[in-house]
């Protein structure tokens, strides 16, 4: 399909953004009443929530490994959250990011302390708009915490894409519909190690140098924003 | 030595390096340096940094004492839940009851509270429990609630003091599980209120004279009362 | 899975001998009830509810499909509900079993029997084309009475859904038509106590559940008994005139969260 919009036009996006300019990103830590861990995650129009179960025994036990935790994240979208309802229940889309956010998780989490059990990592998109892979896994990284897990660090995503032959920060949906390329790449903040990383599109390796680099970046800014709702929500006047 | 200040740090802080200090509980050594592994508070000594976790399940620790709730009732022993990642084994020699092979439901079975102490926890988090103490027991009436079991050490306070005011003001039997779960016994108004001082007490943990802000309250609800 | 503990039980027993309930409510009151409506952009209608600290999201999807054949005049509406492991350490991932059939089905029928969706006015082309009303019922924090709080949500996103005919190049935008909404309450009974909006612990050991949805009239529209507990001819009449009350209470509620 030929792209008929002018996804760049002097420098600007359709939303009025900079090539290396983020969404809005709001965050807020421990909004649920049962999960041992949750967060409400606001990133441009994507709106999700993540909750954390656990360390418990992992069921069934056949699942369970006798030297460390598994980390069971699963990624779900509401029926609700797109233009064209979704029908219920996980679909091969979903079951793969549930995979690799997994995955990611793994590595980050003390699952050594935890043998035989399990922590469960619950995602829901309930309005979706581009990188919604992106908002999980840094929604799940807060909720973790939140929950008390130990870990090595606290994990955070951010994509970087190709609109019109430039390379952009943070696609937004109509960049993600109509663009030449998608990067979601997660990190650990701390030692810059790449937990996720995913493509598809077209890219020169010169291309894929820079989107890797704005990616990075971008995780770094929001990772800051993170800490900030996690010390906000426990550091708040609890003094004198 | 006493804390100055209440510092929170989150996993992946820098807290100092091996060189000078120690790493103690809630961190972990990368290239020399000591970070935290989780939220929590730091508390630092002569030799050690340590961080005390704000939130998380109960981790067991040997001499403990709980409160835990009958989960399964199996032909020698019974499982327990006692709030931690893993259910805890109670074995029929760990009761002061004569149970035969069997009839273990006749003495404890699912759903029934238990003021118990944690026995063994070995390498692979295999918890044991044991009800063979004068303080331990099944537990009959009253009312069990729970709280994050970091703010035990604040509902108990220094040597007692806090538990002590909340006995004294409402008349109530407590009992404080390390693993967070709290038994209170007493008339509707005392449980109220002890279930009431505790939610201020979470809420509050971190502040400094908390003690003695309860205390005023607890007076002033006794005054009011008669 | 999460046990309740015996003396738990005890307590709330004796509590209810004494006409009293944990949180202080009497027998006939309701928790705190929250409407926030319009909460997601994608959907054409949604609304977030909190009853206490129970929290349901609901969003309306619209779509043209083809009617039923017995009804060829008709919209079509359905209801699905979600109990997500988001919500509670006991929920199961996977395809919904019977506790989230039921709710679906039981919010579906009071909207369906009080014909709130004006369904024949939904009709594009009879026999061909129709519009599509699907009802999403998102779970996302239980503690207690999962029935109230899908279907408030689920009447609150109604009551703010636009058709969206742009999208489908129909024309603009309109609300959807609709009549007067239904309003559920739950109540549950145990030890011959009947206690209206169970919090998590009340359902817990809960015999018997009664959920009767009325109308601004004081009709009923549909009821739905739940457990394996009984209820004497009394008891039921008594919860009908329970769910009457604060159904007037709470319709008035979700008109003022609507704007009406």
């Amino acid at each position: 399909m030929e792209a008929e919009i002018k996804l760049l036009e002097n420098g600007k996006r359709l939303d009025g953004r900079k090539p290396d300019e983020l969404r809005n990103i709001k965050i807020e830590v421990g909004v649920l009443h049962r999960a041992e861990g949750s967060c409400y995650l606001e990133w441009g129009g994507n709106k999700v929530i993540a909750a954390v179960y656990g360390p418990r025994e992992a069921v069934p036990r056949h699942t369970q490994n006798p030297l460390r935790a598994i980390v069971n994240a699963r990624y779900n979208m509401a029926a609700f959250s797109v233009d064209d309802r979704k029908r219920p229940g996980p679909d091969r889309r979903s079951r793969e990011i549930s995979k690799v956010i997994s995955e990611a998780l793994e590595n980050i989490i003390l699952v050594e302390k935890y043998p035989r059990a399990s922590i469960d990592v619950n995602i829901e998109v309930l309005d979706a708009e581009a990188g919604t892979r992106c908002a999980g896994l840094t929604a799940a990284g807060v909720a973790l915490v939140d929950a008390g897990i130990p870990m090595k660090d606290i994990p955070v995503a951010c994509a970087a894409g190709k609109i019109e032959n430039q390379v952009v920060l943070d696609l937004g949906k109509e960049e993600d519909n109509y663009g030449s390329a998608d990067l979601p790449v997660a990190i650990s903040p701390r030692t810059g190690e790449i937990l996720l990383l995913q493509m598809d599109g077209h890219l020169t390796f010169e291309e894929f140098e820079k989107a890797l680099d704005l990616a990075i970046k971008g995780c770094h800014i929001i990772s800051d924003i993170q800490k900030k709702a996690i010390m906000a929500k426990y550091q708040s006047n609890k003094e004198g | 030595m006493a804390q100055e200040k209440r510092e929170i740090v989150i996993p992946s802080q820098l807290l100092g390096e091996i060189k000078n200090k120690k790493a103690g509980k809630g961190t972990f050594v990368e290239n020399g340096k000591i970070y935290a592994e989780v939220l929590g508070v730091l508390n630092l000594n002569q030799n050690y940094i340590n961080v005390i976790p704000l939130k998380g399940r109960y981790d067991p620790v040997e001499k403990d004492f709980v409160i835990g709730i009958v989960q399964e009732a199996m032909a020698s022993s019974w499982l327990v839940d006692i709030n931690a990642a893993y259910p805890a084994l109670l074995h029929v020699n760990e009761v002061p009851w004569d149970v035969e092979f069997g009839e273990t439901e006749r003495y404890l079975n699912h759903g029934d509270s238990i003021m118990a102490k944690v026995l063994q926890v070995d390498q692979e988090k295999k918890l044991q429990i044991t009800l063979k103490d004068r303080n331990l027991y099944k537990i009959k009436g009253g009312q069990i609630i729970a709280v994050e079991p970091s703010k035990v050490p604040r509902i108990i306070g220094k040597k007692g003091s806090m538990i002590t005011l909340l006995k004294k003001y409402t008349k109530c039997r407590m009992f404080v599980g390390q693993n967070g779960r709290i038994w209170i016994d007493g008339d509707e108004d005392g449980v109220k209120k002890v279930i009431d001082t505790i939610n201020l007490i979470e809420d509050e943990a971190l502040s400094y004279g908390l003690t003695n802000r309860i205390e005023e309250l607890l007076k002033k609800d006794a005054k009011d009362v008669h | 899975m999460s046990i309740t503990p015996s003396i738990k039980r005890d307590f709330l027993e004796n509590l209810a001998k004494n006409g009293k309930r944990a949180d202080g409510r009497k027998f006939d009151e309701f928790r705190n009830i929250e409407i926030e409506t319009g909460v997601i952009s994608k959907a054409e209608g949604s609304a977030r509810v909190k009853i206490g600290n129970t929290q349901v999201i609901a969003g309306i999807k619209m779509d043209i499909g083809e009617p039923y054949p017995d009804s060829p005049d008709s919209g079509v509406m359905t209801t699905a509900a979600e109990l997500i492991p988001l919500a509670s350490p006991d929920f199961e991932a996977g395809p919904p079993r019977e506790n989230a059939i039921e709710l679906a089905r039981v919010v579906d029928r009071g909207i369906r029997e009080s014909e709130l969706i004006e369904v024949d006015k939904l009709c594009i082309e009879p026999g061909e084309k129709v519009w599509l009303v699907f009802i999403d019922i998102h779970i996302i924090d239980f503690d207690g009475n999962l029935f109230d709080a899908a279907s408030i949500a689920s009447l609150a996103a109604l009551l703010t859904t636009n058709v969206p005919a742009e999208r489908l190049e129909l024309g603009e935008n309109y609300p959807l038509p609709l009549k007067e909404p239904p309003v559920s309450c739950t109540s549950v009974k145990f030890n011959d106590v009947i206690l209206i909006d169970p919090s998590l612990d009340e359902e817990e050991i809960a015999e018997a559940r009664l959920t009767v949805a009325t109308d601004k009239n004081g009709d009923i529209r549909a009821m739905q008994k739940g457990l394996n507990g009984s209820f004497t001819t009394d008891e039921v009449k008594k919860v009908i005139k329970a769910s009457i009350d604060n159904g007037k209470k709470i319709l008035e509620q979700l008109y003022k969260s609507v704007g009406k």
